[in-house]
Order: C-alpha cells, then structure tokens, then sequence
C-alpha cells in the first residue's frame, strides 16, 4: 500500500489581518472591533492510502471545504504539510494539479456555455486533445446516465442535477489519481445521487483512483468510503472504519451504562457521540471562508 | 515524482500555445454566446467615435478653424477614438481575467488546473488582441464614411507595427490591472476601470499632452498609450516610415519587455496572498 494524500498537523486561520485604520492618526481603533482570526483548521493529520476512498465527514463550517481547498492547492496551510503521492502542495502545486480534481456542491461552470463547450475547455487545460474530448465524453456521460444530446445545451437551460453529472464527469475525464469530492451529490434527487454514487464506485475500482468524499451524508459515507473521519471545529477527532467507530461508541454507552444493542447503532449516533455536536451544529463564521 | 499510472501525469505535456488556446477558444465561445453584449459595446464604440469626431465639424462651423486645419483635426480626434477602442478593449479583456471568473463562479476549477499561470495570461492576452482587432475594424469601417478623410499620407506598415508592438505593452498593464481583483474582491473591478480612466486621460487620446498641467504630463510620460498614440499618428497622419518610428517602437517596446514579466511576477504574488488569505473564494 502507497501513501495518497499525507496531511501533518495543517493549520488554518481566517481574518484578523493588519487594521489599516491604525495608520491613520485620527482613528483610534476600539478595542474587540476588529474580531480575533478564527482557526478553521487545527493541527489536522491523517493519511489516506493508494486506491482507498476516505470519508470526511463534519457539519457546516467545520473545515472540510477548507480542507478540501488546501489539498486542491487553492488554499496555503498557516503551518503544517500536505503531500500529495510525496509532492507538497505549497512547494510543488504543479504537480499536484496534475494528480487531482475536485467535484464541489456547487457545479461551478460557465453557465451561458454548453455542456460540451465547457468540457472541451477543462479537458484541454489538463492536456487532452479535442479528439480525446469527444471520444471519452460521451463514454462517461452515458455511464452517468445523462442524455447525451443534452451536453449541446447551455449549462443554464439544464436540472441542478444534470449540472451536477457534468461536474462529476468533468472530474473524471482527467483521470485523476486523488479524487476531492466535496458533497459531490448535495441537492440531487434520489436516482441521481445513486447514477453518481455507482460511477464514482466503479471508476475507483476500474482505475485504482484514491478518493477523499466529503459529505452530509451518513449513509453515503458507510456505503462508499472504506475509513471514515469525523470533523469538528477544524479538528479531526476520530478515524476508522464505520464498524470500528460504532465499536468505540458501543464501549462508550457501555461505560456509562447506557442499554443499547450494538445493531441498533447508527452513523448518526456516531458522530454525535464522538464529535459532541450534531450535523447542523457548527456553522460558518460570518464573512470568513471556511467550509 | 512518484511512478503512478495517471494519464495527464504521465502523457509528455502540451506546449504553451496548445494550452494557451484553451482560452482563446473558451473566450471565442463565451464571446459568441452573449454576442447581444457585443453588438452593444460596438455600437456604443461607433457612437463614441462619431460623437467626439464630428466635435472638429463644430469647430468648422463656428468659425474656430479653417478646412484645412479641421481636416486635421478629425483625423487627429478619429485616429484616438479608433486608437482608443483598441486599447481599452485589450485592457478589458486582460483586465477581466479574474473578474470573469468570478462572475462565472469557475475561479478555482480554472485556477486549480495544472497549467502554468503565465500560459493562462498570455492565451486571455491573444484573445483581447484578436478581439480588440475585429472589434475596431468594424467601428472604423462603419464610422468612415462619416468623414472625408484623406489617407494618401499614411503608412500602414508602421501603423501596424505600433499596434502589434504596442499591444505587448497594454496587455502587460492589463495584468497588472487584472491583479486588483485578486487582492480585493469586491472593490478590485471597480479599481480597474480607474486605472483604465486614468490611462484615457493622461495618454492624450482625445488632446496633445502638451496641454495638459506639467504634473499630469509626468503620469503622461509612464504610460505606454501615450507612445502608442504618437506613433499611430505620426504613421498615419505624418506618413512616418518604420526606421522613422524606431525610437517611438523602441520605448513601446521598452515598456512591454518591462511590464510584461512584472504584471506576471505580481499576478503571482497576488494569487500567492489570495490562496493565503481565502480570497479566492469569495464571489465579491
């Protein structure tokens, strides 16, 4: 087994920069006004293996699209390392870039283009060829279960999601080694959520991508992700297998002599136990960005 | 790096102008989908042309100026209108390349791309020229027949050779201006479109920078448009050849083998402090 994805105790604040009022003579600045920096992310270490697909799983505003972005190199770390396949993400982004791609709950795309304008866009940036592009596209899109007719459409005459299935299969035509999705299938109705869900299983058996899934969903992390970590105000605060977490709550409810069987347990009842909170919980610091 | 079987990783990567094309072939699409913007910004380019230049026709007709001298002036007054929507089109278009972005919401789908950030700049560059280029020839074409202009004297060559040299230059500045929105989100378009006024007045577009106070005319010194404009000029209304115009080429030069590299190097510096400090997230 080869090392992924090698996060050591990666810091991240938001705000709290330079008053620039305090240049000027006349303004004094009150105290408490300016709010203290918020620490999104703190100490966060963990390590994903080669071909795993690992669950990060927190409430609103608990770090993990922050997480998501400094992996993506989109964000620098305060202090701590990531490495990604042993690049770092500060020192050789380049190359991480290369290895990576990222689904977002938000599509992000240009919406007056069309489906297939946009693909061609993001596939030639990572090195593809317009032959390439028309031969691999309609190949994923029909495996997502998307009409291929459809991509000639603008992004903004198509379903939320239908969007969504064109930012998976944005994702995938690169062919990333690290796979970043972030709550790749919030807002989707149920039969898309399942077309994505059963691509993203097959593509990392067919090509031994590494998958890092953040998501809301608990039953979504027990059915993809192989280990799962618990986030809670920017800090990870329990890792394992979705058998060996509810083990460890198991143990806990016993030491305190609570009655419950262990079937009964559920990922919901996990991350309560363990991160103290529940999903809705932490929310987004006013004007910082974390995620 | 590691030995991993990833396609992009492993594939020889293309050259800069493959993937410099990317965007020009994306903004070529984005262009033709809101064409209705275009089809404004080009009658509001005729207009303003129009408007300024039959300004010499009123001069003619108070008595201010004979034929001759107004003849001058309308090519004088037309010249900086024509030279003006060029430049300020490549400026918008270079100057954009975050702004758009952010519009779109695509900022870190693009920005996270394993291309290098020079080769994202340049190919958003070529495309404001192309852009640039057909935009001001249809307002030229349209608004010529307005005017009977004489063009005997002109020399196109050195016109042309203004244009492209001058071009590398504005670009460079468009860069620099395009770094506003990076370091801030929800004033930085805004603060471009003063750094484009700010090129207008001082460039003398419309006016000689001979008129201008002595200590607007040093901001006049240190901006490429202003050489641009003399150049253009002096190939067009003065008939200047190239070796005739190889000082004027060589200061427009000049500032593009400066500002080019630098509006990089800042460009970079400011998305460093972005990705520091979460501004790339944010929509402005």
């Amino acid at each position: 087994m080869k090392t992924a994805l090698k996060a050591t105790n990666v810091n991240k604040y938001f705000g709290g920069g330079f008053d620039y009022r305090r240049l000027l003579a006349w303004c004094t600045p009150v105290k408490g006004e300016t709010p203290p920096p918020a620490h999104v992310l703190r100490d966060v270490s963990f390590e994903v293996e080669r071909g795993e697909v690992f669950g990060l799983i927190g409430a609103n505003g608990s770090g993990k699209s922050t997480l998501i972005r400094v992996l993506s190199t989109l964000l620098l770390p305060d202090s701590g390392t990531v490495e990604v396949f042993g690049n770092d993400v500060v020192r050789d982004a380049g190359a991480v870039r290369a290895l990576i791609n990222r689904v977002s709950a938000d599509p992000s795309f240009f919406r007056n283009m069309s489906a297939n304008e946009n693909l061609l866009f993001y596939g030639r940036v990572y090195g593809l060829t317009p032959e390439e592009i028309k031969q691999l596209v309609p190949e994923i899109l029909e495996r997502l279960g998307f009409e291929k007719d459809k991509a000639r459409e603008q992004m903004n005459h198509l379903s939320r999601g239908q969007q969504q299935k064109i930012a998976v299969a944005r994702s995938f035509l690169t062919s990333p080694v690290l796979m970043l999705l972030d709550e790749p299938t919030t807002g989707l109705d149920p039969r898309s959520r399942r077309d994505v869900q059963r691509f993203i299983r097959e593509v990392q058996k067919e090509h031994d991508a590494t998958i890092l899934l953040t998501t809301h969903d608990m039953e979504e992390a027990e059915i993809l992700c192989g280990r799962i970590a618990f986030i809670a105000g920017g800090r990870i605060v329990a890792i394992g297998t979705s058998e060996e977490l509810k083990d460890r709550v198991a143990e806990r409810w016993q030491a305190r002599g609570l009655e419950r069987e262990r079937l009964d347990i559920n990922m919901e009842d996990v991350f309560m136990e363990l991160t103290g909170r529940d999903l809705e919980e932490d929310e987004e610091p006013v004007g910082v960005a974390a995620g | 790096m590691s030995a991993i079987s990833n396609p992009i990783a492993a594939r020889r990567a293309p050259g800069p102008a493959t993937l410099a094309w990317a965007f020009i072939e994306r903004q070529t699409n984005l262009w033709k989908r809101y064409w209705a913007w275009e089809l404004v910004w080009l009658v509001y380019g005729v207009v303003n042309t129009l408007a300024i230049t039959f300004i010499a026709k009123e001069v003619e007709a108070v008595g201010i100026a004979g034929a001759d001298e107004t003849n001058d002036l309308i090519l004088f007054l037309l010249l900086g209108t024509l030279v003006w929507a060029y430049l300020s089109a490549v400026l918008d278009d270079v100057s954009l390349v975050i702004t758009w972005e952010r519009w779109e919401g695509t900022i870190e789908h693009t920005l996270m791309a394993p291309i290098p950030r020079w080769v994202h700049l340049v190919g958003m560059a070529v495309f404001g020229v192309m852009h640039a280029t057909v935009r001001t020839s249809l307002i030229f074409l349209i608004a010529l027949p307005f005017f009977a202009v004489d063009f005997s004297e002109a020399n196109w060559l050195t016109a042309a050779a203004v244009i492209a040299v001058g071009s590398v230059s504005i670009a460079g500045l468009g860069i620099l201006a395009g770094v506003l929105p990076l370091l801030y989100p929800e004033r930085g378009e805004q603060m471009s479109f003063m750094v484009q006024a700010a090129v207008l007045l001082v460039s003398g577009v419309y006016y000689s920078v001979e008129v201008l106070p002595g200590w607007l005319q040093v901001f006049s010194a240190v901006s490429p448009a202003t050489y641009i404009l003399e150049g253009i000029r002096g190939a067009i209304v003065d008939g200047d050849t190239v070796g005739e115009s190889l000082g004027t080429l060589a200061v427009i030069g000049g500032f593009g083998v400066f500002l080019v590299p630098f509006s990089i190097l800042a460009f970079s510096w400011a998305e460093r402090w972005a990705k520091k400090t979460g501004k790339l997230k944010r929509q402005g």
